[in-house]
């Protein structure tokens, strides 16, 4: 078993077993949802129209949720230490740690959107777009989040400024996302989800870079 | 000593001693010049500048808008390369200047979410519009709060210095990419855009005093900066002389 292997599996099991794993997530993205229409009312039209927004803005809220403990967990009980020292750089195991995150949270709410957007009477053509838009884009959300996690991990209770630091680096996701959906309402190109994969993979490309800096910075002296 | 290498010459010029003798000596001309710049500017601006024929008496909170919302943007740039240099070259007076730079880009850049609901009112009939423009700059005072926030959460002072560094070229890398997308996101909910500015040109009675506000910002700022980074300077001073006498040495 490679050591990258290893580590997304070992992730993977802590997440489902200590974490409640992708149900905390779904649970939270479904409230947070369901809040929204108690919020603004009722009306179908309406809801059907910000449907893609919201889901999206839910689904960025919902990836904070795990993300303080990303690093954090390991650098407390020293396990980030060994990581360090493993026949694996940093970089890789970022990679795996924001790929561990996304299968824990962005892939779960993609495949439970399309229930809520049920709920929320998104019309029939915005489906294809909504789960289209939250597959190829939830990673970047990992991927940001993942940079935040790595600089605020020796900050105690860091999640406030987790969150302060990460919801702005993820706008284009957002614009993007819920703009994809709006666009395949409008019967509109594609230029959306063009922009969205172009986020999504330049985030995922970069982000395990600036996340081991990060953690190596906090693991020096 | 022609042949000083780059690095070399920029870290004799960032030893905080020599740095505080030559900013010392500096800042009262340089808050000189900054009174002079904006005093006239700001008098052109109020003053001499006719009203425009579209906007009326309300250009004139132009002249304030406009360079504080480049301002935002331009010490943000200040930020980044302070902390690439403070990354690099791991010179300390690097980091301070980066720190010292977050509340004044911040304070500018609030400063044309302002004015610019200010003149939004009479002009829009609204204060708040969803303009491309106000909304990046409306980011970019989310991403100033977050990078001192930053600061402010990490205890040791140079994990904390590395760790806002990171950041720092973390969202300049970004920025160009959110002010994209908020444009992009601007021609998806506004089609028809109210009002375009500079769309015709500025005539020369506007330039004058509004360039002389961006040039007076400008000097505003390093004089403003030169101060917060010398405090900087002296109150870790003072901390570590409390620290020694704290600990009995």
């Amino acid at each position: 078993m490679s050591p990258a292997y290893a580590l997304l599996k070992r992730d993977m099991t802590l997440a489902f077993r200590a974490g409640g794993g992708a149900m905390l997530a779904v649970a939270f993205f479904g409230t947070i949802a369901a809040l929204v229409p108690l919020g603004v009312g009722a009306d179908l039209a309406l809801l059907g129209r910000i449907a893609g927004g919201v889901l999206w803005v839910a689904a960025a809220l919902s990836a904070l949720l795990s993300l303080d403990r990303l690093f954090q967990a390991d650098f407390e009980d020293g396990s980030l230490d060994l990581l360090a020292l493993a026949p694996l750089s940093l970089e890789s195991a970022a990679a795996m740690k924001i790929c561990a995150h996304w299968l824990t949270t962005g892939l779960p709410l993609t495949l439970v959107s399309p229930l809520l957007a049920l709920i929320f009477n998104l019309p029939a053509e915005g489906y294809l777009a909504l789960i289209g838009a939250l597959a190829i884009g939830t990673p970047s959300l990992s991927a940001v989040g993942a940079i935040g996690a790595a600089l605020t991990l020796s900050v105690r209770r860091g999640g406030l400024i987790l969150a302060l630091i990460v919801l702005p680096l993820i706008t284009p996701a957002v614009i993007f996302g819920a703009g994809a959906v709006l666009t395949s309402l409008e019967g509109g190109g594609s230029a959306a989800f063009l922009f969205l994969a172009a986020f999504a993979l330049g985030t995922v490309l970069l982000a395990p870079f600036a996340a081991a800096a990060a953690v190596r910075l906090n693991l020096a002296g | 000593m022609t042949n000083l290498s780059l690095s070399a010459r920029l870290t004799a010029l960032a030893n905080p001693k020599r740095f505080l003798d030559l900013s010392g000596m500096l800042l009262p001309w340089v808050g000189g010049v900054a009174a002079l710049l904006l005093g006239t500017g700001l008098y052109m601006s109020l003053f001499t500048a006719p009203p425009d024929y579209q906007q009326g008496e309300t250009v004139r909170i132009m002249f304030v808008h406009v360079p504080a919302a480049w301002m935002g943007m331009f010490v943000y740039g200040v930020i980044a390369t302070a902390s690439l240099m403070g990354l690099v070259f791991k010179h300390p007076l690097a980091d301070l200047s980066a720190k010292a730079a977050a509340p004044l880009g911040a304070g500018f850049t609030a400063l044309a979410l302002f004015t610019g609901a200010m003149w939004g009112k009479p002009m829009w009939g609204t204060y708040w519009v969803w303009d491309a423009r106000l909304t990046s700059e409306l980011i970019l005072l989310f991403i100033y709060l977050g990078y001192i926030a930053l600061w402010d959460a990490i205890e040791d002072p140079q994990r904390a210095a590395k760790a806002a560094a990171v950041l720092a070229l973390v969202g300049v890398v970004n920025l160009p990419i959110i002010h994209f997308s908020v444009d992009w996101w601007n021609t998806l909910h506004q089609p028809a855009s109210l009002l375009r500015e500079g769309g015709s040109g500025i005539h020369p009675a506007f330039l004058k005093p509004l360039l002389l506000m961006a040039v007076g910002y400008n000097v505003l700022f390093v004089w403003l900066w030169f101060l917060r980074i010398r405090t900087e300077i002296f109150r870790r001073r003072s901390r570590s002389l409390m620290l020694a006498k704290g600990a009995g040495l």
